[in-house]
This record gives structure tokens, sequence and C-alpha cells, in this order.
């Protein structure tokens, strides 16, 4: 059914038609809107049978979800930025236990300084965490994506998190075809868990390993991540046969067939580049795009296969490896191991710096000429980071950065350090 | 379930790992001997009997008890109880009414009819017991439990010896003291009264194999007071006897009884009883060096009886004594002082001890007498082998109990001897002590008080001043029994063990460990309330 | 003469066991059959009183449940020396998540049962005072708010033992630890301001909070069965000695925890609501010093100088649990 609404509106209902057992919910934004929506449908009763949880941290959320799920309820969360961190001990517990958690991050970047704005920070510094992380592009593909998250979490017995982005997606109002609960029935079976807390055939679950066999046990969680890459591309298909849509999958190309230069990037920038694209096309660019929407397990070989003709790659991403550059384009430069060809890194949108399709067309005639710095930050304002760098060269107690910064561009009227 | 690798495991997979290695001492179940039964002179397995009492067993309990003793409805009553006296629940509130304990099992074997069990089978040895007191009829009730056939000669027309004529009714009534002796006969116990042995050698050739000489202290002693013809100076020996004649002595009015042990007390006691105003014990120490047992005294006093503390007699005259007084020195022996003070007296007892006849032994060879007692060996031998005693004749402390615990002692030896073996008593347990048990554990339980008889008619009648106990109070102090020393399956050991490498072998059957998991902690020796487990270094 | 009751059977309700009491009234420690829900072969040190105590409380647990139990676990001694791969100890389903989620991840145990309609499989959370009362506060606190279904019971032996004796928020005053040695002008830990959950646990009006120790069966069976009864929050803090940390003879754990008891330092008692329903009186009042002395963690306070005052400073702690707990036995009762 086609309607007009709010992203996290839209991956609640989603949420909702594949019957989750066990909400925890603790507000952070941009995610609130998603639990707020689930804990009005489970008060009342349109979502049921279900336990709604308000719990006391983002930390207990996770832990709550791991129990749960551990006593065989499919248990969902959602959080963002600092949330995610602050349960990042059980975010790594929920994956190591082989709990088949469904979690939406609605990302966030992270702080200090704080900053509720998009990027990908947040989801990013989980990516060893051993979940699966999918990113959706639109709302539509968020929606989709979730309930194909719970299948492939329930298949694997591993958790997966599905990556949409703060506000630009979650706040956004567009429209999204639900779907019925038949199609999520028919596609999404009853979770059947691998293990479970029952007492009568009981087990105990989170033992201690040590090295006898703790790297068997790492290696046994890395192949399974692996078997997603095969799994994933038979379960978007199975969708498509259901609801009738191409969502999810490994990776997505845009007219990158015959590219010279092809970007590559996750979630919803992708519809700006794509823009950029037609527009560059139509001038006889040979430019393309690949999407990724499959950020862990990562796939190598369909990234290698949709790169390898190219003569040029920019990855564009929201997030930062501090002191290397991407963290994305780290992951695509394994994949283009031995290619000759050329690699561009562009930091771009961090904490909700608008990517416009004016800067895109410089950047990417840019890439066209090579004239491109290995690590390129789309829109940095150069001036004031340099007059900060001057300042802090100048005095060794120069205030804090960020106080400094905003003070430059006038936004508070703070005394001079 | 298809469980990931590792991460989760199968239940209890831990009995794989056999922490017992890790031990450098092992726990092991001990049986100590409890105090109580350390200083029993019968050799009762009191903490045995009572276990069987604590779980409302009677007759298993006294079943257990006549196995070192046939008389407990006697032993009840006229037992002086030096297991009170060691009992370690001293240290905790009070000692366990042993005393009244064993009374009550006496007394419900006599309502229930309870008999021995059946002898064992016939040797075809004939023993001679000479006396039907404690020991005799204790060492005959042994020996035909072990098959002999005992023959109890008796000099009186009843039985019982000094527990007859020596000890009042109020302490004995005389129905308690036949009823057990009934069951002895009944048991096979041949006793001849009227029947005195003059001659033991004659005896051993009248086709008896041994002999065993049980014939008490029947003679009084004698102190040197002058006294004028009027006056009526008795000894306590033939009072107490002259009780059992259907002729009471007569006392008179005002009755002094000179003397401090347990027959003075009994004089004084039973010439009150028999119409005495004044009844008036003359001793020659303080109360405290008195050789009567306090309680006694106590009940005396309350009788009103009087004692005349630190006075000796120096003559009796026709109706009144001289006593001078005494001053302790600093040897705490009584030294005359001069001073001297007249009492009003129309008789007077002496209780100043006894001797044994011991003139049926005159032809007896290589027997050894020293200072009026006849002397034995271990097994209670005398010289003359295959010639035994005991009781007030052989020994120095002449109670009832000590009697009883020579017959079965002697039983043993003659038995040995018998079967022509040395005579090897059983090796001793460590003792109990307080130390070794962790007495946190028993439940605060204040000794049950026996009845007292009303005061009015303690003073004129015979009849029993302490009373027994009812079923229910008599379980109550059973159960206030600590089990020292001896396992009773209270579980600790197997509770608090945190490796649960204790077996529990079902009731009656107590414990084991399980060395494949005990680390040797110690717990269970530490928390045991009896004492009944210990730690011992494991080798290597 | 007066009726005496035959009431109290010889060691009473104070052992383990007694022969001498009805069926019904023995406890499950006392039978063959108990559960044993953790098993022998784990690898807690010799005469380990949380071993023991797991083993006390699980099991009634167990019995009042008819074995329908699940356990979540904290990280810390219990977990390590109970399911080291490749081997377990528990005879029940447990899970082991983190050392700061152990009443999150029940809550969400109990939240699957409660969805799938098994309300007879009950939900026990079970971690040490450093997962209980530091890094898993928040989460027993947001459990309690909640009032979820859930018995979460503390295994308290004052320290953080697992990873080399280090101080917790329930080391005792005075006590040397890793963290707090027996150093300096005022060795050992502070005299801080104290933080007693049990008594946070009842500023949370849950249902039922009670303390126990491993040294006395009867009362902590009691209380576990008293917690089972009851639907929602409940929290039992039980004293553990650690023979290691406490620097005592390994047979001396169940002493010392009866010490603590008996002196007053460790109140015991239980709460319904948030108001105090029953104490367990002492039995045979103690000096502080009776507790302190065998325990090498206490052994600067002794010596050739004892240090009388921090002695009288304990003293004066164990005296007003008496008073405010009113822990002396009344007069014949």
């Amino acid at each position: 059914m086609l309607k007009q609404t709010e992203g996290s509106r839209a991956v609640a209902e989603a949420v909702a038609l594949c019957r989750p057992e066990v909400i925890c919910a603790y507000p952070i934004s941009p995610q609130t809107h998603i639990v707020e929506a689930l804990g009005e449908m489970v008060k009342d009763g349109s979502l049921a049978p279900c336990e709604f949880i308000n719990v006391e941290s983002e930390f207990a959320a996770m832990s709550v979800a791991i129990g749960a799920s551990a006593a065989g309820a499919r248990s969902y969360t959602a959080t963002a930025s600092q949330g995610l961190l602050y349960m990042a001990e059980a975010v790594y517990n929920a994956s190591g236990l082989g709990l088949p958690i469904v979690m939406t991050v609605a990302n966030r970047s992270i702080g200090a300084p704080i900053n509720i704005w998009n990027d990908h920070s947040d989801a990013l510094s989980q990516r060893d965490s051993g979940w699966l992380q999918l990113f959706a592009e639109t709302n539509q593909e968020a929606l989709d994506l979730h309930i194909q998250a719970f299948r492939l979490a329930e298949e694997l017995s591993l958790p997966v998190m599905v990556c949409m982005d703060g506000f630009i997606l979650t706040h956004a109002y567009e429209r999204v075809d639900m779907p019925t609960q038949a199609q999520v029935d028919a596609y999404l079976p009853t979770y059947e868990p691998r293990q479970v807390l029952d007492p009568a055939d009981p087990v105990s679950i989170g033992a201690m390993v040590g090295p006898e066999a703790f790297m068997e046990v790492r290696y046994l969680a890395h192949a399974k991540q692996l078997q997603a890459l095969q799994r994933i591309p038979a379960f978007a298909a199975e969708f498509r046969q259901i609801f009738g849509r191409d969502s999810g999958g490994l990776t997505h190309t845009y007219r990158s067939e015959d590219a010279e230069t092809i970007i590559v990037a996750m979630g919803s920038v992708l519809g700006t580049i794509k823009d950029v694209v037609d527009e560059m096309r139509e001038e006889g660019h040979k430019i393309g795009v690949l999407g990724i929407t499959l950020f862990r397990p990562f796939p190598i070989a369909r990234v290698r296969e949709g790169l390898q003709g190219a003569k040029r790659v920019v990855v564009l991403e929201k997030s930062m490896a501090i002191g290397l550059g991407g963290i994305l384009s780290t992951n695509v430069r394994m994949a283009l191991s031995g290619l000759h060809m050329h690699g561009y890194t562009v930091i771009a949108g961090l904490g909700g710096r608008a990517i416009t399709k004016k800067s895109l067309h410089g950047l990417f005639r840019e890439a066209e000429q090579d004239a491109l710095e290995s690590v390129t930050f789309l829109d940095l304002d150069w001036a004031m980071v340099n007059k900060q760098l001057e300042r802090e060269k100048a005095h060794r107690r120069s205030g804090p950065v960020a106080e400094n910064l905003l003070r430059d561009v006038g936004i508070v009227a703070a005394r001079n350090y | 379930m298809d469980k990931p690798f590792a991460i989760t495991l199968d239940p209890g997979s831990s009995l794989a790992n056999h922490t017992g290695s890790w031990r450098t001492f092992r726990p092991e179940y001990v049986d100590r001997l409890p105090p109580c039964n350390v200083a029993c002179p019968a050799g009762e397995n009191i903490q045995a009997w009572l276990f069987h009492a604590e779980s409302g067993d009677y007759e298993a309990a006294w079943r257990s008890l006549v196995e070192n003793n046939p008389l407990p409805a006697i032993m009840g009553r006229v037992c002086y109880h030096p297991c009170e006296g060691g009992c370690n629940r001293q240290h905790v509130d009070a000692a366990v009414g042993i005393n009244s304990v064993e009374r009550f099992l006496g007394d419900e074997a006599n309502k229930q009819g309870w008999k021995f069990a059946p002898p064992a089978a016939a040797t075809g040895k004939r023993v001679l017991v000479v006396g039907s007191g404690p020991a005799g009829l204790s060492a005959a009730y042994h020996l035909t439990r072990m098959g002999h056939q005992a023959v109890i000669h008796e000099a009186a027309p009843l039985a019982g010896g000094m527990m007859r004529f020596g000890i009042p009714k109020y302490r004995l009534p005389r129905e308690v003291l036949d009823a057990e002796i009934n069951r002895l006969v009944e048991f096979g116990v041949e006793i001849q009264l009227q029947t005195k042995v003059d001659d033991v050698q004659q005896a051993l050739q009248d086709g008896f194999d041994a002999v065993f000489l049980g014939v008490g202290a029947h003679i009084a002693k004698r102190a040197y007071i002058p006294a004028g013809d009027a006056n009526k100076v008795l000894d306590a020996v033939a009072v107490l006897r002259g009780m059992e004649d259907h002729h009471a002595p007569l006392l008179g009015r005002k009755v002094v009884v000179y003397g401090g042990g347990n027959t003075a007390i009994d004089v004084a006691r039973t010439a009150k009883r028999l119409g005495a105003e004044e009844s008036i014990i003359v001793y020659r120490r303080t109360r405290d060096k008195m050789p009567a047992h306090d309680f006694e005294v106590e009940e005396a006093l309350q009788e009103g009886i009087s004692i005349k503390w630190l006075s000796t007699i120096k003559e009796a005259g026709e109706s009144d004594i001289m006593v001078e007084k005494m001053a302790l020195d600093d040897k705490g022996f009584p030294q005359p002082t001069g001073e001297f003070e007249r009492i009003e007296a129309d008789s007077v007892v002496l209780a100043l001890g006894q001797d044994a006849d011991l003139a049926l032994l005159e032809n007896l060879p290589g027997l050894i007498v020293e200072g009026g007692m006849i002397q034995v060996d271990g097994g209670m031998m005398t010289g003359h082998p295959g010639v035994f005693a005991g009781g007030d004749m052989a020994g120095s402390e002449r109670t009832v109990t000590v009697a009883v615990g020579h017959g079965k002692k002697a039983a043993r030896a003659i038995d040995a001897w018998l079967r022509g073996a040395a005579y090897a008593p059983a090796e001793k347990h460590e003792v109990a002590t307080i130390e070794r048990m962790n007495p946190w554990y028993y439940s605060d339980a204040p000794k049950t008080m026996r009845p007292v008889l009303d005061i009015i008619r303690r003073q004129s009648t015979f009849e029993e001043v302490l009373g027994g106990l009812d079923e229910n109070n008599a379980l109550f102090e059973a159960r206030r029994c600590m089990s020292c020393g001896n396992c009773f399956e209270c579980d600790n050991c197997y509770g608090v063990c945190p490796d649960n490498a204790v077996i529990k072998l079902g009731p009656g059957k107590r414990f084991r460990f399980n060395f494949d998991y005990c680390k040797g902690c110690g717990i269970c020796a530490t928390e045991c309330p009896c004492g009944a487990i210990r730690m011992v270094a494991e080798e290597n | 003469m007066s009726f005496q009751p035959v009431k109290f059977y010889q060691t009473g309700t104070f052992t383990v066991g007694n022969r001498l009491l009805p069926p019904e009234e023995r406890s499950v420690q006392a039978s063959a059959r108990r559960f044993n829900s953790i098993n022998s072969g784990h690898r807690a040190c010799q005469g380990c009183g949380e071993a023991l105590g797991a083993r006390y409380a699980i099991d009634a647990a167990m019995e009042a449940a008819d074995g329908q139990i699940i356990a979540a676990n904290a990280t810390g001694c219990l977990e390590v020396f109970s399911t080291p791969y490749p081997e377990t100890s528990w005879q029940i389903p447990w899970i082991h998540s983190l050392f700061g989620n152990t009443a999150a991840v029940a809550t969400g145990v109990a939240a699957a049962l409660k969805v799938k309609g098994k309300r007879d499989v009950r939900v026990v959370a079970q971690g040490g005072d450093g997962g209980t009362t530091d890094i898993g506060f928040g989460c027993l606190s947001g459990m309690f708010e909640r009032n979820d279904d859930v018995l979460y019971i503390c295994y308290d032996n004052g320290g953080y033992m697992n990873t080399g004796v280090q101080r917790s928020s329930a080391t005792p005053p005075a006590a040397r630890t890793a963290t707090t040695m027996a150093v300096g002008p005022e060795p050992g830990n502070v005299f801080g301001q104290g933080k007693f959950v049990p008594a946070i646990a009842m500023a949370h009006d849950i249902p039922y909070v009670a303390t126990a120790t491993v040294a006395d069966l009867r009362d902590l069976e009691a209380k576990v069965s008293r917690a089972m009864e009851i639907r929602g929050a409940r929290y039992i803090h039980i004293l553990v000695p650690c023979p290691l940390g406490w620097g005592t003879a390994s047979h001396d754990t169940i002493r010392m925890a009866r010490l603590a008891k008996e002196t007053g330092i460790f109140p015991v008692f239980e709460a319904e609501h948030g108001e105090i329903k029953s104490v367990l009186t002492i039995r045979r009042p103690l000096p502080v010093e009776e507790y302190l002395r065998p325990q090498k963690r206490y052994a600067h306070l002794f010596g050739k100088n004892p240090a009388v005052e921090t002695i009288a400073h304990i003293q004066a702690l164990a005296d007003r649990n008496i008073r405010k707990y009113r822990l002396q036995a009344r007069r014949g009762s």
C-alpha cells in the first residue's frame, strides 16, 4: 500500500509487521520516532504479543535484547550515535553469542563536540563488532531492509544493524509502499532460535573461552558472516518475488557499465550523487555509481567486479578514520588490491554538513582531471581551520576548538582566549 | 540444539574436571568417644542409646542401653550420673539430663514388659556369682548373654544386695528393683537365695568353671564413742537394713547421725520419715568437703534435716551427746578446738563407712587384700586364677554404677578366661572434647527438671522423692544430646561442601566423601557440630 | 511443671538437615536428590563461599519453581569458575553476557517468557558485589524501577576477587585490598559513606528484599522460597566469605559468615515493599574483633600496636546495625 509517511514511521510499521516480541527503547535522536511509534502500537494493542520495555540506557537496551533473544524472542531495538557507543560492549556481546537481534541505527555523528546530525561515524565505529550492517538509500529501502534483516539475522543466527541516515531519512516524509502483513508473513518465518534458554534442554550460553579455542571461535564468526554474501542475493531475490521490487542485496550499480569514473558511497547521499551523475552523463561524462548496501560483511568480490573496468574510483563517505582518512575507502581499496587505477577518498557531510549538487559537480570534475588530493574534505572551510591552526601555533592554551570556530563564524559571542 | 562452538556448553559437563587432585588435606569421618561414655562407670554407650531415644524409638534405645547395663530403671534413680558431669552440653547451657532419660527408658521397659534379646548359644560353662547386688547381677547378666550359665548365690532372703538393704525406698521403690531383677531371672539368671557361700575353694570344686565375687561391704565401721548404757548407738547398715525387715528400728524423737557420706544422708532422711522430730547430721568438716553428693545434701536440708558442720562426737550420754567443734587447718584437715557443746539425742547412728566380709576367701591361695579391699587385675581377676571380684569389695568408689561396670568387665574377662584367651579391653577412641565440636548449631534448650515430691509427703512417707519425665519431656531431654563425636546425620557436611563432594548414603548409613571432587577445604570438618570429621594430610 | 513442647530437635533448624524433622520441613540442601544446580568439577577456590551460596540459592529457587529456572550471570568469579570452555558446572539454562548488564539480560529473558506465555519459567539473575553494586548498578536499578519479574541475587564477598582482590563499593572500611593497601596513615579501605545495596533496593519499594549468609542455610532457603512466591523485582543479598580475598582459612568460610552476622557487621533481614518484615537476631553476641582478627585483610589492625580506634569505629558501625535493624534477641523469645 502506497502512503506518504515519515521514514521513522515507515520503519516502525515495517518492524511491527515482522512481529517482534520484545522491543527495548531508550530515547536518543534521531531514532526516537521509531520506538515511539512502536511503543504506541504495543500500548494500544495493535502490536501483540509484544513486550515494550523502557530501559534506563542503551547498554540496557541491548542487554535486554540479548536476554530476550537468548530466551527465544524476536528482539528489536534502535539507537544512534552516543547510544550506539554506550551499548558497544553489549553490541559485541550480542554477535559473539550469535543472537539474531535487529537494530536500527539512525546514523548520527559522534561527539565531542556533541552534534545530533547525520553522518556514518556511529555505525562504522561498530564495523568490527560482528554485526551485519545494511545501509539504506531511501525510506523505502530502509523499510524493506528491516524485513530482510530479521530473515537474515535469524537464518544466520547473527545480529543485523540496519543503518539509515538520521533526519535525512528518519524525519523525511516520502511516499513508501508499505507491504501487507500477509506478504511479510510469507517472507519471514516464525523465529526458530538456534539456541535457546529452556529448562527442558538446559545449556550454558556465554562460556569463557581461552587461547585454546578463541581464534577458532573468531574465525567461525568470520566464516558465518561470509555466508551472508551468498544468502543475501537469494533473500533479495525472494523479496522481489513476494514484494515485487528490488531492495537490499550487496551493492547497486548505477550507469557504471562504461564509466571511467565511478563514485562509491553509502546511504541517502547516493540520491544526490545519482542526480549529479545524470546531469554529467548528459554532458557526456563517463561517470557512474556503485552504492554499497551491505557494509558488513564487506562484499569484496562484488565491489571489485563493479569497479574493475573504471579508470578511477572516488569513495565519498560520511565517515572518517582520523589519522588515516576514510573508512569506507580503505575497505574499497582492499577490494581493488592489485588493480591499477586512481583512487580518491572524499570525506563529506560530517555532522550534517550539506552535500550539494554544486559541490559534487566540482568534485567529480576535478576527479576526472585526477586533480584531487588522495584524501579530500568536501567543502571544508579552510580559512576557519587555518585560523585555528595559527591560533594553536601561537598559544598553547588557545581555548576550546569548537567554540573558537563558532565564534569565528559569529555564532556565539564568547570572550576571547 | 545446534549449539555454537565453544560459547555454548552442555549442562553439568564440569564433572570431567576432577578437582580432587587439588587436595592437600583430606577429610575423614571418625567416631570420637563422647565424654558421657568416658565418664560412665558402667561403660554405657550413652550417646548411642540417646540417639534412638531422640527419634522416639524408646525400645531401640532401651535395647541399646541394656547391652551394657541391665538395670536402667534402677540406674535412672540411684546413679550419681558422672555422665552428666562430663556432658559437653554444660558448656552450652546445662548438661543433658541423661539420668532422667535412662529412668524413663527403664520405667518404660517395665511398663511395656520388654524382655532382653535371647542369649547366645549355651557354652556349657557354669559360673558361680556370689552376691546378688549390682555387681553380681551385672556379671550374671553379661555371662548369660554370652551363653554361660550364671548361678547367683545370695545369703539374704531377697536379691538386690545394698540396692535393697542400703538404699531407702524413697530413692528406689522396691517394685522397680524387683521388676529389673525378675527380668534377669526370666532371662536365665539363676538366683539361689539364702545360700551363703562360705568357701570359694569348695565352690570351684563343685562344678563351677569360674567364680565372681560380689559380696559387697556390709560391715559397718565403728568409732569409739564413750557411751552410757541407756543411749542407743546404732550403725547405719543395720538401720537401713532394718527398714526392709517389717520392724522399723526405733530411733526416738531426736536422732543424731554421725558421718558425711551418702549413707549418713540416707539414714538422716529415713529417720525423719520414721517420725523423728529432729534429725541431725554431725560431720567433722565443711559442706564443700562432704563426700555426700550435694544434691542429696540439698534435698535433706529441704526436708528439715539439720547438719552440724565441723563437729565430732566426743561422748554419748543418756539423752544427749557432746560434740567438739573443729577447725580446718591449712591442709583442710579438721583439728579439735576444745570447744564443746551438748546436743539432745535419743539415738546415735554411726555412718562411718563399711568394710567387706572377706571370710569366705580364707582358704583361697594367691589372694591379695589391701586396706580391706580385694585386689584385682585389669580384668577384675583376683590373685587366684578363675576367681574374679567386683563391686564394693573391690573398689574404692562404692556406687551401684561402679558395681554394674565391674560386673560387666568381669563377665568379659571371665568369658575370655573360659575360652583360654587373654582379656583385652576394646581400644578407646579419642575423646570428643568441646573444642573438637561446633556447638553453635545446637538449639537453645534448657534442661528439663524432674518433678519433685511435695515436701510434707517427703517428711512423712517413703514415697519416691524424685519423679520421672513424661514421654514428651524425656524426648525433649534426649534431643538435647549433642551426639558428641558421633555422626547424627545432621547433613551439615553434605550441605556445606562447596564442591558437592559428600555423598549422602541414606538414613542410618551416614555419608561418604567423593574424593574425585573434594578439594580438601575442610569446611565439613569445621562445621560438623559434633566433631565427627577430622582433616588429615594427604600423603605424597 | 510447665509443658515443654518438643519443638527444637537437637540442632533444630541450624544445621543443614535433621533426621528428626518431618520430611516437609527439611531443607532443600539436605535432600539426597537436590538439584546441584552447580555441579562438581567447578574451579572455585577451596572453601569458596560463592560456589556454596550459589548452590544454596539456585537449588532453593529450583525447588520453588519446580525446576523451571533460567539464570543470567554476571562476569566474575562465579562465571569464570563455573563455565570455562569446554566445561560448565551449570545444570540449568544459564547465560552469561557481560559484567554490568545482568539485571537487564534477566529482564530480557523475563520479557521473552512473558510474551511466550511461559509463566511457570522463572528468571534469576546473579552476580558478585562488583557486578551488582558497582558496574551493574544502573541496570539493577532499572530492573527494580520497572519491577521486572526477576529475582536478583548478589553474592557479596566484598571486592573484585576474580581480578585479584580489588576494592568494590561493597568492600568494608579498613579492609586491605590490592587497591586499598594497608599502608599510609589510614591503611586499608576508607570509612566512606558505605553503599548498602539492600537498603537501596528497599528504596525502590520493590516487593521483596532480603539479606542472608551462607552460615544460615535455612534462613537463606526460606528467603529464596519467599522471593519465588512473589512476582516482580526481588533482591537477595547474600554474604559469601572469600578465603582468598579475606585471607581466611578455607575451612573458616561459614564460620566467618556466622561471625559477620553474630557481631552485627552484616544485618540479616527481609523487607517487603520497602518495609522490614523480619530480622535474624544475634544468637551469640560477639565483639567485632572476633570477626576481624581471623582475617588477614584486617591484619594491620592488630599486631604490636593494635588500631584500637579503628576497631572501635568498626564496632560502632556494627552497633549501629544492631540498633537500626534491631538485631538483639529479645529475652524470652
